[in-house]
């Protein structure tokens, strides 16, 4: 292992219902659904209609504003029904699955450099198995980032443990790391939890310790080799990488994800293998048997809100179920309580550092103005000055924005502080608002 | 508690969109709010939420704030009987300072909220929790024998010119309390000065002792600093002065309060300590020649005497007012720390410092944010 790198600020949530180490199949349910609206900043433009058979790994929809950028399906069938929202914008693409699937498949380069990569991927649709720092958005094909990260730990709340992931498919994860460095023409930096064992076979690796967000990858990115203005970097999903190192090995996609179904409303908390686009019906009703719950697609920080009817999105590991919090509570502001969560010292939480708790949805308080200052410095480990930051977003000062560091950060790096704060600012709707602005205008 | 909530819940609908009472509706939320925390679950961002809220925030303020309205009270009492030569016991002492302190703090709040609700009906926003706290510092910088009607206007003033008008908590730059203050010096001066510590009401059978003086400690460190009373006695506070000021125990034990659960800030309170006293050292060394020259005052005199202690720690430290970055807190406390200790030394018409340093550097905590975030920027582009 490279360079150990220990971080001091952020705050680790405990919450029951921490998956336990076994994984099960779910039976394949026999529709599964695409949502481009996955893919942020991305209009999309069907490429089949309604009837049309495909393989697994076929082009489904192309991004309109960059045609060679192509999104797969992650089965074969007969495409049944495209869902439609609001100004007819495409929410689902349903495909009726095969019983044994059938695959696409690409020519796998001779030699693996930046070009055959590329190449290979925009052929295979997997492009937009890339994503990049500023903005978090698929990048562009004709791009060359500065590096590409991959961070190999989640540190959330009752994330799952990727090393665990990652062990069910060493081989092709490896496989992944070699093709992304061929892809960075040698610059791959890899962040390992400081106490996992995993080894890497390519790549920078540096070891990351503290608590969360020490696992996100813009914090790491930040610590390793910070973005300045003008330069990109891309980064891939732990999952992903596995992906693309079955691509490079077999030519073919395989949509395959290994799930944590966590949360204190899970009767079971465990894993569960399922692919992209997978109906989540048939596992979500058999592990949560209360009604006035909160579906996650994600972690209950940065998750993405779901029903208990949702098919699986294409970038989630972790799907977390918690208790509704809609119910009045008498004084509740004012008494005290063991039960509570707070970063603050005003409740007991902090003399109980390894408690876990249930927490539900309940705002607790109503959004104010800022007026408490240090709080959101405590919990954010970037040389970054977030109310400043956030300030300059509400002002739309692009200079100013571009000045305290717009462009290195990310809402999951945010996350922490909306959770912290005590005016109950949604935080992170404010930077990616500021950053849909620096998208638009800088 | 199923009753209260029920209750509520019926007597709602008219005050939502449609209803008859749709203007009033801030303030029925606002005491909907008070009573429960509301059911509101999140939207966008984050599913969950710290279970800390401004309500608490302020709610542990307060309750910081009751060792000196205690002794205050007590105090009230104590130098009442004092002035008059009598024997009272603690009860007989607490109990007249309560009924003189109680009708202030009504009067504070009853106002200030008032201007509060009127504002919040005519401009549609929620009543924010910020008047929890000034309500109570108000009377607690004040003489007791100030009059009710001079309270109220104090009140009026800094609710509505030194918050609301700037779009309410979260938006002023002056600490609203001292605002008031500072409204009732300059408006009324011969009530906040002079012989108005003590409340020298009439007691039965009995005369002002010849040897009262209606002089604080710190008109005597003004005039020949020896004659102030013992180190001990500003300490503990048996003096004369505002009602909550006098007794730095007091206010250390609302001060640790505050820092133990982080409510109030730690570096701003040690920051003007540091600076008052380090400023106390400055003048220590170059006092002149005669010998009952204010600038010879032992430094942590400064500490001790008048409002300096409550400013310290529950004035500066107001967050939206002082400085918001972490350098900027310290040069903020500092800042106001020695500033105060200089308008005490070389100031003889006006005895205390505190409530106009603090107000100064209100007015600059701004530029000192502004001072380290550019530096901070520069180090940045330095990386770049």
């Amino acid at each position: 292992m490279g360079k150990s790198i220990r971080l001091k600020k952020g705050y680790d949530i405990k919450l029951i219902g921490e998956a336990s180490k076994e994984i099960i199949n779910i039976p394949s349910a026999e529709i599964f659904a695409v949502k481009p609206t996955d893919f942020l900043n991305m209009t999309p433009k069907m490429v089949v209609k309604v009837g049309d058979e495909v393989l697994a790994g076929d082009a489904l929809f192309f991004d309109k504003k960059r045609p060679e950028i192509n999104f797969p399906s992650p089965v074969s069938g007969e495409i049944v029904e495209i869902l439609r929202g609001a100004k007819r914008k495409i929410l689902e693409v349903r495909i009726l699955a095969d019983k044994e699937i059938k695959f696409k498949k690409v020519a796998i380069p001779f030699k693996l450099d930046a070009d055959s990569v590329k190449e290979t991927l925009l052929q295979a649709n997997l492009w937009s198995l890339l994503r990049q720092r500023p903005f978090s958005i698929i990048p562009n094909t004709a791009d060359s980032p500065k590096a590409i990260f991959v961070s190999t730990f989640d540190s959330a709340p009752l994330a799952p443990d990727l090393s665990f992931v990652i062990e069910q498919n060493k081989s092709s994860f490896d496989k992944g790391l070699e093709v992304l460095s061929a892809l960075s023409s040698g610059h791959l930096n890899v962040g390992l939890s400081a106490n996992s064992s995993l080894s890497v076979s390519t790549g920078n690796a540096t070891g990351f310790s503290g608590p969360h967000p020490a696992g996100n990858v813009g914090i790491q990115i930040h610590h390793t080799d910070a973005i300045k203005p003008g330069e990109t970097v891309w980064y891939v999903d732990t999952q992903d990488v596995v992906v693309l190192g079955k691509l490079f090995n077999t030519g073919e996609y395989h949509a395959d994800r290994i799930i944590a179904l966590t949360g204190s409303e899970v009767n079971n908390p465990r894993y569960f293998n399922a692919k992209v686009g997978q109906s989540l019906t048939g596992i979500l009703s058999e592990s949560v048997t209360s009604e006035n719950v909160r579906y996650i697609q994600g972690n209950v920080l940065t998750g993405a809100l779901s029903h208990k009817e949702d098919y699986l999105s294409a970038y989630t590991s972790q799907m977390t179920i918690i208790p509704e919090g809609n119910k009045a509570e008498f004084l509740g502001w004012l008494l005290p309580s063991t039960k509570k969560l707070s970063l603050s010292r005003t409740y007991f939480s902090w003399l109980m550092p390894n408690k876990k708790y249930t927490i539900d949805t309940n705002t607790h308080g109503e959004e104010r103005p800022f007026v408490v200052s240090g709080q959101y410095e405590k919990v954010l480990p970037m040389n970054i000055m977030p109310v400043q930051l956030l300030k300059a977003i509400l002002a739309g000062d692009i200079e100013r924005m571009e000045a305290l560091g717009i462009y290195e950060i990310s809402e999951e790096d945010f996350a922490l502080c909306e959770f912290v704060c005590a005016s109950k600012i949604e935080v992170q709707k404010l930077v990616r608002q500021g950053l849909d602005l620096m998208l638009s205008e800088g | 508690m199923k009753i209260l909530h029920d209750f509520l819940e019926s007597v709602k609908p008219n005050f939502q969109k449609g209803g008859k009472l749709e203007k009033w509706h801030p303030v029925f939320e606002a005491f909907e709010t008070l009573a429960f925390v509301p059911a509101d679950t999140t939207k966008d961002g984050v599913h969950i939420k710290d279970a800390m809220d401004m309500k608490r925030t302020m709610a542990t303020v307060i309750i910081a704030l009751v060792p000196c309205m205690l002794f205050g009270m007590w105090n009230v009492g104590n130098q009442h009987y004092l002035a008059f030569g009598m024997e009272a016991d603690l009860m007989e002492k607490f109990m007249f300072g309560f009924w003189k302190v109680l009708p202030i703090i009504v009067v504070s709040y009853a106002v200030g909220l008032g201007v509060e609700f009127v504002f919040s009906v005519m401009a549609g926003h929620a009543i924010s929790e910020g008047y929890l706290v000034t309500g109570l510092l108000i009377p607690l910088t004040l003489p007791v024998t100030v009059p009710l009607w001079m309270v109220a206007l104090g009140a009026v003033f800094c609710t509505l010119l030194g918050k609301e008008i700037f779009g309410g908590t979260g938006f002023n730059f002056m600490n609203p309390a001292l605002l008031a203050r500072a409204f009732m010096f300059f408006a009324f001066p011969a009530f906040m000065s002079g012989d108005i510590w003590t409340d020298l009401s009439p007691e039965q059978g009995q005369t002002v002792l010849d040897a009262f003086s209606g002089a604080t400690n710190l008109v005597a460190f003004d005039t020949n600093y020896v004659t102030m009373q013992s180190a001990s006695d500003m300490f503990f506070g048996f003096e004369q002065g505002s009602i909550g000021e006098t007794s730095v125990f007091a206010v250390l034990i609302g001060a640790a309060l505050l820092i133990v659960t982080g409510v109030g800030s730690l570096r701003i309170m040690l920051s003007v300590f540091v600076g008052g006293l380090v400023m106390g050292f400055i003048m220590n060394a170059l006092a002149p020649d005669a010998a009952n020259h204010a600038m010879h005052m032992p430094a942590i005199n400064h500490l001790l005497v008048g409002g300096f202690a409550f400013g310290a720690v529950f004035m500066a430290t107001d967050p939206v007012t002082a400085s918001h970055t972490a350098k900027g807190k310290i040069i903020y406390g500092l800042a106001i720390g020695a500033f105060t200790v200089i308008l005490r030394v070389f100031n003889p018409a006006y005895p205390e410092g505190m409530m106009l340093s603090i107000l100064l550097f209100n007015v600059f905590a701004p530029l000192i944010d502004h001072m380290v975030v550019e530096q901070h920027i520069k180090k940045r582009l330095k990386h770049a």
